[in-house]
Protein backbone atom coordinates (compact mmCIF):
# COMPACT_ATOMS: atom_id res chain seq x y z
CA UNK A 1 0.00 0.00 0.00
CA UNK A 2 1.66 3.40 -0.69
CA UNK A 3 1.21 6.43 1.29
CA UNK A 4 0.40 10.15 0.08
CA UNK A 5 2.48 12.75 2.44
CA UNK A 6 0.34 16.09 2.48
CA UNK A 7 1.97 19.04 4.75
CA UNK A 8 4.67 17.15 6.41
CA UNK A 9 2.41 14.16 7.27
CA UNK A 10 1.97 10.82 6.01
CA UNK A 11 -1.37 9.31 5.23
CA UNK A 12 -1.63 5.69 4.16
CA UNK A 13 -3.99 5.17 1.13
CA UNK A 14 -6.34 2.04 1.73
CA UNK A 15 -6.73 -0.72 -1.54
CA UNK A 16 -7.73 1.00 -4.80
CA UNK A 17 -8.24 4.48 -2.76
CA UNK A 18 -7.73 7.59 -4.57
CA UNK A 19 -5.74 10.51 -3.39
CA UNK A 20 -8.60 12.51 -2.90
CA UNK A 21 -10.47 9.91 -1.04
CA UNK A 22 -7.29 9.25 0.80
CA UNK A 23 -7.23 13.21 2.12
CA UNK A 24 -10.92 13.52 2.43
CA UNK A 25 -10.97 10.39 4.87
CA UNK A 26 -8.19 12.20 6.99
CA UNK A 27 -10.51 15.43 6.84
CA UNK A 28 -8.34 17.94 4.73
CA UNK A 29 -10.36 19.70 2.84
CA UNK A 30 -8.94 19.37 -1.00
CA UNK A 31 -11.43 21.24 -3.02
CA UNK A 32 -14.07 18.47 -5.01
CA UNK A 33 -16.75 18.54 -7.57
CA UNK A 34 -17.43 15.54 -9.79
CA UNK A 35 -15.09 12.99 -8.76
CA UNK A 36 -15.63 11.72 -12.97
CA UNK A 37 -12.17 13.53 -14.06
CA UNK A 38 -13.48 16.31 -15.67
CA UNK A 39 -14.64 19.17 -13.86
CA UNK A 40 -10.53 19.64 -12.77
CA UNK A 41 -11.81 21.11 -9.11
CA UNK A 42 -9.57 18.53 -7.59
CA UNK A 43 -5.93 19.55 -9.41
CA UNK A 44 -3.08 18.44 -7.42
CA UNK A 45 0.43 18.91 -7.66
CA UNK A 46 2.71 15.74 -7.08
CA UNK A 47 6.06 17.04 -5.61
CA UNK A 48 7.61 13.75 -4.57
CA UNK A 49 7.53 10.36 -6.97
CA UNK A 50 5.19 9.69 -9.53
CA UNK A 51 1.26 10.12 -10.38
CA UNK A 52 -0.62 7.54 -12.80
CA UNK A 53 -0.92 8.48 -16.50
CA UNK A 54 -4.61 7.97 -16.11
CA UNK A 55 -4.55 10.91 -13.62
CA UNK A 56 -2.62 13.54 -16.09
CA UNK A 57 -4.46 12.29 -19.38
CA UNK A 58 -6.60 15.71 -19.44
CA UNK A 59 -4.25 18.17 -18.38
CA UNK A 60 -2.68 21.01 -20.10
CA UNK A 61 0.83 20.06 -21.48
CA UNK A 62 2.42 23.08 -18.99
CA UNK A 63 0.52 21.37 -15.87
CA UNK A 64 1.45 17.62 -16.63
CA UNK A 65 5.20 18.87 -16.94
CA UNK A 66 4.90 20.68 -13.38
CA UNK A 67 2.95 17.24 -12.55
CA UNK A 68 0.14 18.30 -11.73
CA UNK A 69 -2.80 15.57 -11.48
CA UNK A 70 -6.61 14.81 -10.88
CA UNK A 71 -6.39 13.42 -7.48
CA UNK A 72 -9.97 11.89 -8.09
CA UNK A 73 -8.29 9.79 -11.03
CA UNK A 74 -4.86 8.74 -9.27
CA UNK A 75 -4.72 5.99 -6.92
CA UNK A 76 -0.93 6.29 -5.84
CA UNK A 77 1.19 2.92 -7.44
CA UNK A 78 3.92 4.56 -5.23
CA UNK A 79 4.06 7.03 -2.40
CA UNK A 80 4.09 10.45 -3.26
CA UNK A 81 3.48 13.75 -1.84
CA UNK A 82 1.31 16.23 -3.11
CA UNK A 83 0.28 19.91 -2.47
CA UNK A 84 -2.63 21.96 -3.44
CA UNK A 85 -1.94 23.84 -6.72
CA UNK A 86 0.64 26.85 -7.13
CA UNK A 87 -2.17 29.50 -7.96
CA UNK A 88 0.32 31.18 -10.22
CA UNK A 89 0.49 27.90 -12.35
CA UNK A 90 -3.06 27.20 -12.60
CA UNK A 91 -5.13 30.40 -12.27
CA UNK A 92 -5.80 33.74 -14.09
CA UNK A 93 -6.86 37.32 -12.57
CA UNK A 94 -10.48 37.85 -14.63
CA UNK A 95 -12.01 40.89 -13.78
CA UNK A 96 -15.77 41.47 -14.24
CA UNK A 97 -16.81 43.75 -16.66
CA UNK A 98 -20.45 43.06 -17.03
CA UNK A 99 -23.55 41.58 -14.49
CA UNK A 100 -26.74 41.73 -15.50
CA UNK A 101 -29.81 39.77 -14.21
CA UNK A 102 -30.96 37.70 -17.21
CA UNK A 103 -34.31 36.14 -14.88
CA UNK A 104 -35.33 35.73 -11.58
CA UNK A 105 -32.57 33.17 -10.89
CA UNK A 106 -29.95 33.47 -13.70
CA UNK A 107 -27.30 36.25 -14.01
CA UNK A 108 -24.69 36.91 -16.83
CA UNK A 109 -21.30 37.72 -15.76
CA UNK A 110 -18.38 38.83 -18.71
CA UNK A 111 -14.88 38.78 -17.70
CA UNK A 112 -11.41 40.39 -19.41
CA UNK A 113 -8.91 38.44 -18.62
CA UNK A 114 -5.43 39.60 -17.89
CA UNK A 115 -4.24 36.94 -20.35
CA UNK A 116 -5.68 36.03 -23.89
CA UNK A 117 -7.41 32.38 -23.27
CA UNK A 118 -8.10 30.14 -26.32
CA UNK A 119 -10.89 28.27 -25.86
CA UNK A 120 -14.49 27.04 -27.91
CA UNK A 121 -17.81 27.96 -26.37
CA UNK A 122 -19.32 24.97 -24.52
CA UNK A 123 -15.74 24.70 -22.91
CA UNK A 124 -15.74 25.39 -18.93
CA UNK A 125 -13.57 27.14 -16.99
CA UNK A 126 -13.81 26.80 -12.76
CA UNK A 127 -13.70 30.18 -10.72
CA UNK A 128 -11.96 30.59 -7.23
CA UNK A 129 -12.68 33.56 -4.98
CA UNK A 130 -11.09 34.60 -2.35
CA UNK A 131 -12.45 32.30 0.10
CA UNK A 132 -11.05 29.42 -1.99
CA UNK A 133 -14.80 28.30 -3.32
CA UNK A 134 -14.49 26.68 -6.80
CA UNK A 135 -17.28 26.24 -8.83
CA UNK A 136 -16.86 25.11 -12.92
CA UNK A 137 -19.26 27.68 -14.92
CA UNK A 138 -19.69 26.86 -18.72
CA UNK A 139 -18.59 29.61 -21.64
CA UNK A 140 -20.90 30.82 -23.23
CA UNK A 141 -19.72 33.37 -25.77
CA UNK A 142 -18.02 32.80 -28.72
CA UNK A 143 -14.54 33.50 -29.17
CA UNK A 144 -14.52 34.58 -32.66
CA UNK A 145 -17.20 37.40 -31.71
CA UNK A 146 -17.32 37.99 -28.37
CA UNK A 147 -14.79 40.12 -26.70
CA UNK A 148 -15.31 38.88 -22.96
CA UNK A 149 -15.95 35.67 -21.52
CA UNK A 150 -19.45 34.96 -20.16
CA UNK A 151 -21.09 32.76 -17.87
CA UNK A 152 -24.48 32.22 -16.82
CA UNK A 153 -24.83 31.50 -13.14
CA UNK A 154 -27.83 30.42 -11.72
CA UNK A 155 -28.75 31.04 -7.82
CA UNK A 156 -29.01 27.42 -6.92
CA UNK A 157 -30.52 27.23 -2.99
CA UNK A 158 -27.75 24.88 -1.76
CA UNK A 159 -24.95 26.94 -4.00
CA UNK A 160 -23.01 29.07 -1.09
CA UNK A 161 -20.81 29.94 -4.76
CA UNK A 162 -23.77 31.02 -6.78
CA UNK A 163 -24.98 33.16 -3.82
CA UNK A 164 -21.65 34.76 -3.18
CA UNK A 165 -21.44 35.73 -7.11
CA UNK A 166 -25.04 36.84 -7.64
CA UNK A 167 -24.90 39.36 -4.31
CA UNK A 168 -21.41 39.93 -3.25
CA UNK A 169 -19.51 39.53 -6.83
CA UNK A 170 -19.58 42.97 -8.78
CA UNK A 171 -18.26 44.51 -11.88
CA UNK A 172 -14.63 45.80 -11.66
CA UNK A 173 -13.97 43.34 -9.03
CA UNK A 174 -11.56 40.31 -9.85
CA UNK A 175 -11.79 36.92 -9.36
CA UNK A 176 -9.36 33.76 -10.19
CA UNK A 177 -9.84 31.47 -13.07
CA UNK A 178 -8.69 27.97 -14.61
CA UNK A 179 -9.24 26.78 -17.60
CA UNK A 180 -11.22 25.90 -20.09
CA UNK A 181 -11.43 22.57 -19.68
CA UNK A 182 -14.26 19.91 -21.26
CA UNK A 183 -15.07 18.59 -24.35
CA UNK A 184 -18.45 19.62 -25.12
CA UNK A 185 -17.71 21.97 -27.90
CA UNK A 186 -19.01 22.18 -32.36
CA UNK A 187 -16.62 19.56 -34.21
CA UNK A 188 -16.33 20.57 -37.88
CA UNK A 189 -15.64 18.69 -40.37
CA UNK A 190 -19.16 17.33 -40.64
CA UNK A 191 -20.90 21.08 -41.65
CA UNK A 192 -24.61 18.75 -43.37
CA UNK A 193 -25.50 16.59 -39.88
CA UNK A 194 -28.36 17.45 -38.10
CA UNK A 195 -27.88 18.14 -34.87
CA UNK A 196 -30.06 17.98 -31.95
CA UNK A 197 -29.14 20.03 -28.71
CA UNK A 198 -31.72 19.78 -25.47
CA UNK A 199 -30.62 21.71 -22.33
CA UNK A 200 -32.01 22.73 -18.87
CA UNK A 201 -31.62 25.43 -16.61
CA UNK A 202 -28.36 26.98 -17.22
CA UNK A 203 -27.15 24.17 -19.48
CA UNK A 204 -28.48 26.82 -21.91
CA UNK A 205 -24.82 28.60 -21.94
CA UNK A 206 -22.54 26.22 -23.08
CA UNK A 207 -25.46 25.15 -25.47
CA UNK A 208 -26.15 28.74 -26.95
CA UNK A 209 -22.25 29.12 -27.25
CA UNK A 210 -22.37 25.63 -29.45
CA UNK A 211 -24.78 26.55 -31.68
CA UNK A 212 -23.27 30.31 -32.22
CA UNK A 213 -20.51 28.47 -32.64
CA UNK A 214 -21.73 26.15 -35.07
CA UNK A 215 -23.32 28.61 -37.27
CA UNK A 216 -20.50 30.85 -37.40
CA UNK A 217 -18.48 27.60 -38.68
CA UNK A 218 -21.18 27.45 -41.51
CA UNK A 219 -22.87 24.85 -40.67
CA UNK A 220 -25.71 23.65 -42.97
CA UNK A 221 -27.28 20.67 -41.62
CA UNK A 222 -30.64 21.36 -39.32
CA UNK A 223 -30.15 22.84 -35.66
CA UNK A 224 -32.57 21.56 -33.47
CA UNK A 225 -32.36 23.17 -30.21
CA UNK A 226 -34.53 22.46 -27.08
CA UNK A 227 -34.65 25.18 -24.04
CA UNK A 228 -36.53 23.44 -21.23
CA UNK A 229 -37.32 25.18 -17.64
CA UNK A 230 -40.10 24.67 -15.37
CA UNK A 231 -41.99 28.31 -15.41
CA UNK A 232 -41.76 30.87 -18.70
CA UNK A 233 -40.24 32.90 -17.18
CA UNK A 234 -36.67 31.03 -16.91
CA UNK A 235 -36.31 30.51 -20.49
CA UNK A 236 -33.91 33.40 -19.89
CA UNK A 237 -32.60 34.03 -23.67
CA UNK A 238 -36.20 33.15 -25.45
CA UNK A 239 -35.97 35.85 -27.55
CA UNK A 240 -32.26 35.81 -28.33
CA UNK A 241 -32.80 32.39 -29.71
CA UNK A 242 -36.12 33.40 -31.52
CA UNK A 243 -34.24 36.17 -33.44
CA UNK A 244 -31.09 33.40 -34.32
CA UNK A 245 -33.89 31.57 -35.56
CA UNK A 246 -35.62 34.15 -37.65
CA UNK A 247 -32.22 34.63 -39.27
CA UNK A 248 -31.25 31.26 -39.76
CA UNK A 249 -34.08 28.75 -41.35
CA UNK A 250 -32.20 25.99 -40.36
CA UNK A 251 -31.95 26.44 -36.86
CA UNK A 252 -35.44 25.77 -35.11
CA UNK A 253 -35.67 26.94 -31.82
CA UNK A 254 -38.36 25.45 -29.23
CA UNK A 255 -39.21 26.62 -25.73
CA UNK A 256 -40.23 24.35 -23.31
CA UNK A 257 -42.16 24.43 -20.18
CA UNK A 258 -42.50 21.79 -17.63
CA UNK A 259 -44.84 23.61 -15.47
CA UNK A 260 -47.59 26.20 -14.74
CA UNK A 261 -48.69 28.41 -17.76
CA UNK A 262 -47.59 28.48 -21.52
CA UNK A 263 -47.68 31.09 -23.39
CA UNK A 264 -47.81 31.22 -27.38
CA UNK A 265 -45.32 29.78 -29.54
CA UNK A 266 -43.45 27.80 -26.41
CA UNK A 267 -44.52 24.04 -25.56
CA UNK A 268 -45.54 22.51 -22.76
CA UNK A 269 -43.77 19.60 -21.11
CA UNK A 270 -40.50 18.36 -20.85
CA UNK A 271 -37.25 19.48 -23.42
CA UNK A 272 -35.89 15.78 -23.35
CA UNK A 273 -39.55 13.95 -23.74
CA UNK A 274 -40.39 16.56 -26.35
CA UNK A 275 -37.22 16.34 -28.67
CA UNK A 276 -37.54 12.42 -28.37
CA UNK A 277 -41.23 12.43 -29.50
CA UNK A 278 -40.21 14.71 -32.32
CA UNK A 279 -36.83 12.93 -33.37
CA UNK A 280 -37.52 9.28 -33.13
CA UNK A 281 -34.91 7.78 -35.31
CA UNK A 282 -31.47 9.97 -34.40
CA UNK A 283 -29.63 7.52 -36.57
CA UNK A 284 -26.80 9.75 -38.06
CA UNK A 285 -27.34 12.91 -35.61
CA UNK A 286 -25.02 14.41 -33.48
CA UNK A 287 -26.21 16.02 -29.86
CA UNK A 288 -25.51 18.19 -27.21
CA UNK A 289 -27.02 17.65 -23.76
CA UNK A 290 -26.74 19.52 -20.69
CA UNK A 291 -27.91 20.38 -17.91
CA UNK A 292 -29.30 18.74 -14.87
CA UNK A 293 -27.88 15.40 -14.07
CA UNK A 294 -30.83 13.16 -14.34
CA UNK A 295 -32.51 14.72 -17.67
CA UNK A 296 -28.92 14.28 -19.03
CA UNK A 297 -28.44 10.68 -18.44
CA UNK A 298 -31.98 9.95 -19.43
CA UNK A 299 -31.56 11.84 -22.73
CA UNK A 300 -28.17 10.11 -23.52
CA UNK A 301 -29.54 6.90 -22.95
CA UNK A 302 -33.06 7.28 -24.91
CA UNK A 303 -30.82 8.95 -27.52
CA UNK A 304 -28.74 5.79 -28.31
CA UNK A 305 -31.41 3.43 -27.94
CA UNK A 306 -33.07 5.88 -30.38
CA UNK A 307 -29.84 5.13 -33.11
CA UNK A 308 -27.14 7.71 -31.89
CA UNK A 309 -23.90 6.82 -31.85
CA UNK A 310 -22.18 6.83 -28.34
CA UNK A 311 -19.15 9.22 -29.76
CA UNK A 312 -21.93 11.66 -31.26
CA UNK A 313 -23.29 12.51 -27.91
CA UNK A 314 -21.67 15.06 -26.02
CA UNK A 315 -22.75 15.87 -22.47
CA UNK A 316 -22.16 18.25 -20.08
CA UNK A 317 -23.94 17.46 -16.71
CA UNK A 318 -24.53 20.52 -13.86
CA UNK A 319 -23.84 18.64 -10.46
CA UNK A 320 -26.78 20.74 -8.38
CA UNK A 321 -24.04 20.05 -5.24
CA UNK A 322 -21.40 22.01 -4.15
CA UNK A 323 -18.04 21.27 -2.64
CA UNK A 324 -16.01 24.34 -1.93
CA UNK A 325 -14.13 23.70 0.75
CA UNK B 1 -1.84 -16.63 -42.50
CA UNK B 2 -4.04 -13.33 -40.59
CA UNK B 3 -5.11 -13.08 -37.49
CA UNK B 4 -9.19 -13.22 -36.89
CA UNK B 5 -8.47 -9.48 -35.63
CA UNK B 6 -7.27 -8.71 -39.71
CA UNK B 7 -10.37 -11.12 -41.34
CA UNK B 8 -12.89 -9.70 -39.39
CA UNK B 9 -11.65 -6.24 -39.93
CA UNK B 10 -10.09 -4.86 -37.18
CA UNK B 11 -10.58 -1.91 -35.18
CA UNK B 12 -13.14 -0.59 -37.81
CA UNK B 13 -15.33 -3.53 -37.25
CA UNK B 14 -15.57 -3.13 -33.73
CA UNK B 15 -16.76 0.67 -33.89
CA UNK B 16 -19.53 -0.89 -36.37
CA UNK B 17 -19.91 -3.81 -33.81
CA UNK B 18 -20.36 -1.95 -30.51
CA UNK B 19 -23.16 0.78 -30.67
CA UNK B 20 -25.44 -2.49 -31.98
CA UNK B 21 -24.48 -4.64 -29.60
CA UNK B 22 -24.46 -2.50 -26.26
CA UNK B 23 -27.89 -1.27 -27.61
CA UNK B 24 -29.25 -4.95 -27.89
CA UNK B 25 -27.62 -5.83 -24.04
CA UNK B 26 -29.44 -2.45 -22.71
CA UNK B 27 -33.19 -3.37 -24.39
CA UNK B 28 -33.03 -6.76 -22.67
CA UNK B 29 -34.93 -6.35 -19.99
CA UNK B 30 -33.29 -9.55 -18.51
CA UNK B 31 -30.01 -8.60 -18.41
CA UNK B 32 -29.90 -4.34 -18.94
CA UNK B 33 -29.92 -3.45 -15.32
CA UNK B 34 -26.10 -4.89 -14.99
CA UNK B 35 -25.38 -2.65 -17.89
CA UNK B 36 -27.15 0.49 -17.05
CA UNK B 37 -25.08 2.93 -14.86
CA UNK B 38 -24.50 6.27 -14.67
CA UNK B 39 -21.59 6.59 -16.95
CA UNK B 40 -22.79 5.54 -19.97
CA UNK B 41 -19.67 6.31 -21.76
CA UNK B 42 -17.50 3.98 -19.48
CA UNK B 43 -19.65 1.34 -20.22
CA UNK B 44 -19.82 1.63 -23.63
CA UNK B 45 -16.18 2.11 -23.32
CA UNK B 46 -15.62 -1.39 -21.41
CA UNK B 47 -17.76 -3.06 -24.12
CA UNK B 48 -15.57 -1.57 -26.73
CA UNK B 49 -12.55 -3.43 -24.82
CA UNK B 50 -14.86 -6.48 -24.70
CA UNK B 51 -15.06 -7.01 -28.11
CA UNK B 52 -11.84 -6.07 -29.33
CA UNK B 53 -10.97 -8.87 -26.97
CA UNK B 54 -13.54 -11.22 -28.40
CA UNK B 55 -12.08 -10.16 -31.75
CA UNK B 56 -8.96 -11.55 -31.11
CA UNK B 57 -7.49 -8.32 -31.26
CA UNK B 58 -5.32 -6.42 -28.98
CA UNK B 59 -6.83 -5.79 -25.22
CA UNK B 60 -5.37 -5.55 -21.85
CA UNK B 61 -7.75 -8.72 -20.29
CA UNK B 62 -6.37 -11.33 -18.03
CA UNK B 63 -8.52 -13.71 -16.21
CA UNK B 64 -8.43 -12.08 -12.91
CA UNK B 65 -8.99 -9.05 -14.21
CA UNK B 66 -12.19 -10.50 -15.65
CA UNK B 67 -13.01 -12.33 -12.37
CA UNK B 68 -12.37 -9.74 -10.09
CA UNK B 69 -14.38 -7.07 -12.17
CA UNK B 70 -17.40 -8.94 -12.32
CA UNK B 71 -17.51 -9.91 -9.18
CA UNK B 72 -20.09 -7.01 -7.86
CA UNK B 73 -22.08 -8.54 -10.17
CA UNK B 74 -22.01 -12.34 -9.68
CA UNK B 75 -22.93 -10.78 -5.75
CA UNK B 76 -25.83 -9.12 -7.32
CA UNK B 77 -27.18 -12.61 -9.24
CA UNK B 78 -24.99 -12.52 -12.49
CA UNK B 79 -25.38 -16.52 -13.65
CA UNK B 80 -25.35 -18.84 -16.94
CA UNK B 81 -28.54 -17.49 -18.01
CA UNK B 82 -27.47 -13.95 -18.16
CA UNK B 83 -23.80 -15.08 -19.33
CA UNK B 84 -25.88 -17.15 -22.49
CA UNK B 85 -28.20 -13.67 -23.37
CA UNK B 86 -25.38 -11.87 -23.74
CA UNK B 87 -23.44 -14.07 -25.73
CA UNK B 88 -26.99 -14.56 -27.64
CA UNK B 89 -26.49 -10.68 -28.48
CA UNK B 90 -23.06 -11.06 -29.38
CA UNK B 91 -23.73 -13.35 -32.11
CA UNK B 92 -27.21 -11.59 -33.09
CA UNK B 93 -24.79 -8.51 -33.97
CA UNK B 94 -22.31 -10.18 -35.79
CA UNK B 95 -25.07 -11.59 -37.72
CA UNK B 96 -26.60 -8.45 -38.59
CA UNK B 97 -22.86 -7.00 -39.76
CA UNK B 98 -23.05 -10.07 -41.82
CA UNK B 99 -19.87 -11.56 -40.65
CA UNK B 100 -18.92 -15.23 -42.20
CA UNK B 101 -20.15 -18.12 -39.95
CA UNK B 102 -16.58 -19.55 -39.88
CA UNK B 103 -15.73 -16.12 -38.33
CA UNK B 104 -18.43 -16.37 -35.96
CA UNK B 105 -17.21 -19.16 -34.54
CA UNK B 106 -14.22 -18.32 -33.95
CA UNK B 107 -15.47 -15.17 -31.55
CA UNK B 108 -17.74 -16.78 -30.19
CA UNK B 109 -15.69 -19.70 -28.75
CA UNK B 110 -13.01 -16.29 -27.39
CA UNK B 111 -15.93 -14.81 -25.44
CA UNK B 112 -17.01 -18.80 -24.49
CA UNK B 113 -13.72 -18.84 -22.69
CA UNK B 114 -14.37 -16.34 -20.72
CA UNK B 115 -17.31 -17.85 -19.32
CA UNK B 116 -15.46 -18.88 -15.90
CA UNK B 117 -13.68 -16.02 -15.11
CA UNK B 118 -17.00 -13.80 -15.97
CA UNK B 119 -18.95 -16.01 -13.31
CA UNK B 120 -16.36 -16.27 -10.95
CA UNK B 121 -16.41 -20.44 -11.59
Amino acid sequence: MSSITYQGKVYPSQADETVLDTLRRNTIAVPFSCRAGSCHTCMLRCLKGEVTTQSQKDLKPALKTLNYFLACQCVAEQDIEVSLPDDEDVYISARCVEKQQLSPTVWRFRFDTAVPMFYHSGQFVNLKNEAGWTRSYSLASLPAEDQHLEIQVRRMPEGQMSHWLIDEFDVGMHIELEGPNGHCIYTDGEPEKPILMVGTGTGLAPLIGILRDALHQGHTGQLYFYHGARTQDELYLHNTLEEIAKQHSNVHYHACVSGGDVAAGMKAGRAADLAMQAHPSLKGYRLYLCGAPEMVREMRKNAFMAGASMPEISADAFTASEHSS
Amino acid sequence: MSSLFERIGGEGAVDAAVDIFYRKVLADDSISHFFDTTDMEAQHAKQKSFLSMAFGGPNNYTGADMRKAHAPLVGKGLNESHFNAVAGHLQATLEELNVPADLIGEVMAIAGSTKDDVLGL
